[in-house]
């Protein structure tokens, strides 16, 4: 069987060990403030419409044991497959982890886990054109003081409605990352939206 | 990189790094609630700190400072070990005062240093389930944590006042974490519970033995379990610290001869020895 000639692959981390400890450390301490905006020092140069940061966050949290669905191209998934080893995931609600790069599932069709469970739920990572803090969303909730802003361009219409939906489920709900090139944000189900 | 050779940074393989990682994520965004996970064996046996240590593993970079500390105290074999192996395998800096880490381990203490944005502390668990001492089912016990129902519980404290006419807990106090889920502090004494509420860092949980991860994110609501006419008051001896005075800090009752001589002195070494020295500089 002849295949079409393939581009090279792109390299993942430059040093595997502690650039997924640093991108670990950022998406820890995103999820841990919402709303507050992280820098991934060595992202990997990813096949696009991949962005660093997505990258990053792929590579330290996605193997084996994680189905990944992502909307990113052909591309990209073989330079996932091939970094991450992790299967791919046909449908959105069968992922661990989605990526998306254009307009997202709806969430109220993702992993949401059990009543018992509900650690067994998707994280979304969307990318987003750009994040910035100081105005726009006003968050609330565990792991912010008073209340966090944070400007999202290129986030999806009617994404407040749906996250009031997802956060109505707690202890349910997904989990969501926000990239944007080479920096991110976090929303857990935790938080509060208020568009502003 | 490594002092020592032969092992990855921070001991544990790649593939349970990450698996730890996604852990710690879910447990941060779900507040209080215990999330499972595949506890490796240690170099060292369960019940000292293999929990906390694999947290501890799979956050620590080359950039942190540690601090370990053992029922407060830096010195004890416990935190010496524990805070060698990572000067070891992760050639990381160490640190006894608080103020300057990054990671502070703990087993059974939260420093008396308040702490600030961007520390982590993590701590060693014995038992994470709240609920073991009255229903020792693991799958009833996570039946009710799906309801949030901890009527159980509410009668535990109810009976304690009953018959001893206070709540009869001074160590491992249940907590109530954003409202939601019931959890247990780890056995730190009841007069640290107040330090968890709303607390600038970001709190960590890590049961080796039971494989259980749960994580406090930072300005969470944690609520010690009470009633309107019975509230929550935290315990400490009636006396000062005999070394630096201290009249705040958690004290250890240390038996001084074998004719009933005693002292008090904080439990906390490193709050303890700071005061010291101040007071020495200022005569």
């Amino acid at each position: 069987m002849t295949r079409p000639m393939r581009m090279p692959l792109a390299a993942g981390f430059a040093d595997p060990v502690l650039d997924a400890q640093c991108c670990f450390r950022a998406a820890l301490e995103a999820m841990a403030r919402p709303g507050r905006v992280q820098r991934v020092a060595a992202p990997p140069e990813a096949p696009p419409p991949l962005g660093g940061a997505a990258a990053a966050l792929l590579l330290t949290l996605a193997d084996a044991g994680t189905p990944v669905w992502l909307d990113a191209g052909p591309a990209a998934e073989a330079w996932l497959r091939f970094h991450a080893g992790c299967p791919i995931a046909a449908m959105p609600g069968e992922a661990a982890f989605l990526l998306a790069t254009g307009a997202p599932p709806p969430l109220a069709r993702l992993a949401a886990g059990s009543e018992e469970e509900p650690h067994r739920s998707a994280t979304l990572i969307l990318q987003v054109a750009s994040l910035a803090e100081g105005d726009g969303w006003r968050l609330s909730g565990p792991g912010i003081e008073r209340e966090h802003r944070l400007r999202v361009e290129g986030s999806p219409p009617g994404f407040a409605a749906e996250w009031a939906a997802n956060h109505a489920r707690i202890p349910q709900g997904v989990d969501l990352f926000l990239c944007a090139g080479d920096r991110l944000a976090a929303l857990p189900r935790s938080t509060t939206l208020i568009p502003g | 990189m490594s002092a020592t050779t032969g092992y990855n940074f921070g001991y544990l393989d790649e593939d349970t790094k990450r698996m730890i990682r996604r852990a710690l994520l879910k447990a941060v965004a779900i507040p209080g609630h215990q999330v499972p996970f595949g506890s490796r064996e240690m170099p060292l046996p369960y019940g000292w700190g293999t929990g906390g240590i694999q947290v501890t593993a799979s956050v620590i970079g080359p950039a942190d400072r540690l601090k370990v500390i053992d029922q407060g105290a830096d010195d004890t074999t416990n935190a010496v070990s524990i805070r060698r192996f990572f000067a070891r395998v992760a050639g990381v800096e160490t640190t006894e005062r608080t103020a300057e880490a990054s990671i502070i381990q703990t087993r059974h203490r939260i420093p008396e240093t308040p702490l600030r944005e961007g520390q982590i502390l993590v701590y060693q668990v014995p038992m994470p389930e709240p609920l073991f001492r009255l229903e020792p089912r693991v799958a009833e016990t996570k039946r009710m944590h799906a309801l949030a129902d901890y009527g159980l519980m509410h009668v535990k404290l109810y009976e304690d006042i009953a018959r001893h006419g206070h709540v009869a807990i001074s160590y491992n106090y249940p907590v109530m974490v954003n409202g939601r889920y019931l959890m247990s502090p780890s056995p730190i004494p009841a007069f640290d519970n107040p330090k968890m509420h709303r607390n600038p860092a970001l709190q960590l949980f890590g049961a080796g033995r039971e494989k259980r991860i749960y994580a406090v994110p930072p300005y969470t609501e944690v609520r010690s379990l009470d009633f309107e006419d019975h509230p929550f008051e935290p315990v400490r001896a009636r006396a000062g610290c005999a070394l630096c005075g201290s009249r705040e800090s958690y004290l250890d009752e240390v038996v001084t001869d074998d004719a009933g001589g005693r002292i008090f002195v904080c439990s906390d070494t490193d709050y303890c020895q700071s005061r010291q020295a101040r007071q020495e500089a200022a005569e």
